[in-house]
């Protein structure tokens, strides 16, 4: 707890942080939003198995596709922290 | 032993394994009875919270919500919307509220905004939002007693109440935790079991999430099938089916994801973790446990839809007698949910979707997962399993609920505001009686449930997503946002939220009293009520950074507050 961080490692890791979020941001957005709401009829005419694809990004995919963002996230973050030497000790 | 007798086991057995759970986990100090000392681990906390997140209306309503109400795909608001969330949530808002370190969210708005208005605005936001969503969990479990246990719906609603009050008054945030970790596991092996059961006998595929994609025993796509049956029966195809307009399911999903963000009773459970790390990996998991039901509650839709369909009509062109109607289909009469009216007394029931020549009136929501194990001729144990299932989700989140509640009270009115002077013990104390309060308030809400009971759980996204989240978010990502900004932003967003349900709902939901009447074309840009919470968001955000312009910067300590919640260690 005690140990100074210098203000440079703690604007690295809040830049680097923002840019993590801008790209899965995008990709949260396109899951859902995009593929399941805005452009699902264009995706509607792919068939994919017995699902029509813009149907099964809004009610299968994006969900799947939250899972898989949230775990990106909180693996990158650990590695970042790891390199700038950020590591919280296991309590 | 009779249906009744093996629930009254299978829910006496559940409640029972509640009762050892409180005991063994007694909460003796505030940072205990808070945030569970902050030694969960976050695999059972991404549990607990999926447990406090999944409620009767995700459990009970939200299958048939996607199937009946919203024809398929426009339900698809529901499955995004309360997934979605917890991205944001897992980036923007848990790991820096984590790092921040103490017990609840209006304290974080309060310090970081230097000023006791923005905390007890917070407060009362807080308030509004889950006392909202309260209502409709002690709904819930009277309900659930009184269909599947034959009690009447007050012995129900007292029994629950009596659970609640001995976990959560005792045990807090810790006995809160571990019931949580027990009621997932209940819950969800009671939502799947069915689920698995339907999906085999529909489509031979044992995973329900295959088996919506999957084919019947005539060689047709499933899903296909239904579009078409569907469309015969005068519906709408059930993979296109649009809610409203696409800006409607849009806003619809937005309001969703950013009120699951900005709700406090879940936000509070990534303050029992050890770590900031822990934080971020507890809402993937919290997602993965949630996502379980979330990716079968659509296969239960429309399989269950087909269902009734089909034996609606057994032989093509050929509707269902009324005398040979099933049993099962007798005992949901008997309840209400279901309800027929032979209009051209021929004999037989024929469902199409114009109400002038349908004559099964009433096919309510709840049937879906209600039914599902009856209509799938199921034994009696997967029936009682459900009842304990149902019974386990609601309590669970209502037991969250009343934590965010009671907290507030003792912690953000009580220590943090009027009295700063009371001790340790005082303070563990004064949380145990607002519990017990906030436990007695719920239970009075449920018996007397006010006119505007029904239908408000969606409401109360709406305005988490108009109030809490602009106020977090601009809290942790700007720092020269002042506190006359975030105040004013969340009044504003609160307020423009609440007038436009009202206006179109009525006044504190009294039908009558909406000035513009529910009509979609006095819709602003064909938004409906329960999905307008991204609008009063944008208010909200709007708003607070125009008068931070005008408003002279935050003190020194409040940047030295938010540099500290950014980084993990120091």
């Amino acid at each position: 707890m005690g140990t100074p961080v210098s203000q440079q490692t703690r604007d690295l890791y809040w830049r680097e942080n923002r840019r993590l979020m801008l790209i899965l941001g995008f990709f949260w957005f396109v899951v859902s939003l995009g593929c399941g709401v805005l452009w699902v009829e264009p995706l509607n005419r792919i068939q994919m198995g017995g699902f029509k694809l813009g149907f099964w990004f809004a009610q299968q995919g994006a969900i799947y596709g939250f899972i898989l963002l949230t775990f990106i996230y909180a693996l990158a973050m650990a590695r970042l922290e790891k390199r700038l030497g950020l590591e919280e000790p296991d309590a | 032993m009779s249906l009744t007798e093996t629930t009254y086991w299978v829910v006496g057995a559940s409640f029972a394994l509640y009762v050892v759970i409180a005991i063994r986990s007694r909460a003796s100090t505030t940072q205990e009875f808070y945030v569970a000392g902050k030694g969960i681990h976050p695999i059972a906390n991404g549990m607990a919270t999926a447990a406090d997140w999944m409620s009767a209306a995700s459990f009970i309503s939200m299958a048939g919500l996607i199937g009946l109400s919203y024809n398929g795909y426009g339900g698809s608001v529901f499955l995004m919307g309360w997934t979605g969330g917890y991205v944001l949530l897992a980036m923007l808002i848990a790991p820096y509220l984590r790092k921040y370190g103490k017990f609840t969210v209006p304290e974080f708005i309060g310090d970081r905004y230097y000023s006791n208005t923005a905390r007890i605005v917070a407060v009362l936001c807080l308030i509004i939002c889950s006392v909202t969503y309260v209502i409709g969990q002690m709904k819930g479990i009277g309900v659930a007693f009184s269909r599947f246990l034959e009690t009447d719906y007050e012995t129900g609603l007292l029994s629950g109440m009596v659970i609640v009050f001995f976990y959560a008054v005792l045990g807090g945030m810790k006995g809160i935790t571990y019931t949580q970790i027990a009621q997932f596991c209940v819950l969800i092996f009671a939502y799947t079991v069915p689920a698995i059961f339907i999906s085999l006998q529909l489509t031979g595929q044992p995973i329900p999430q295959l088996g919506l994609g999957g084919t019947l025993a005539d060689g047709s796509y499933l899903l296909h099938k239904l579009d078409h049956i569907l469309l015969d029966l005068g519906f709408q195809e059930y993979t296109t089916a649009l809610r409203g307009s696409t800006l409607n399911m849009a806003a619809f999903t937005a309001s969703l994801m950013i009120g699951t963000a900005g709700l406090p009773h879940v936000i509070i459970r990534f303050f029992t973790v050890p770590t900031v790390r822990a934080a971020r990996t507890s809402a993937g998991w919290a997602l993965v446990f949630i996502a379980i039901l979330y990716t079968t509650a659509p296969a239960v839709a429309a399989m269950a839809r087909l269902n009734i369909i089909q034996i609606l009509e057994p032989e093509a062109g050929q509707a269902l007698l009324i005398e040979e109607r099933p049993t099962w289909f007798k005992n949901w009469e008997r309840t209400g949910l279901l309800e027929i009216d032979d209009k051209n007394g021929d004999g037989r029931i024929q469902y199409h979707a114009d109400p002038e020549r349908n004559e099964l009136v009433k096919l309510d929501n709840d049937i879906l997962v209600l039914a599902n194990p009856e209509i799938a001729n199921l034994p009696n144990w997967v029936i009682a399993l459900v009842a304990a299932g149902g019974l386990a989700a609601a309590l669970s989140t209502a037991a969250g609920l009343l934590l965010a509640i009671s907290s507030a009270i003792s912690h953000d009115l009580l220590k943090r505001t009027l009295m700063p002077q009371i001790t340790e013990r005082q303070e563990l104390m004064a949380s145990r009686i607002a519990m017990s309060l906030a436990v007695l308030g719920a239970g009075y809400l449920g018996l007397n449930p006010p006119g505007f009971a029904a239908g408000t759980v969606a409401l109360a996204f709406g305005l988490a997503a108009a109030s809490l989240f602009p106020a977090l978010f601009l809290g942790i990502f700007s720092q020269r946002v002042t506190r006359e900004g975030a105040i004013l932003g969340m009044l504003s967003g609160i307020s423009v939220t609440l007038i436009y349900v009202f206006q179109h709902k009525g006044i504190m939901f009294i039908p009558g009293t909406s000035f513009l009447g529910n009509l979609s074309p006095n819709w602003f840009f064909g938004i409906e009520p329960n999905a307008f919470g991204v609008v009063g968001a944008m208010v909200n955000f709007t708003v607070t950074l125009i008068v931070t312009r005008f408003t002279p910067a935050p003190p020194e300590e409040v940047r030295v507050l938010v540099e500290r919640v950014r980084v993990p260690i120091s």
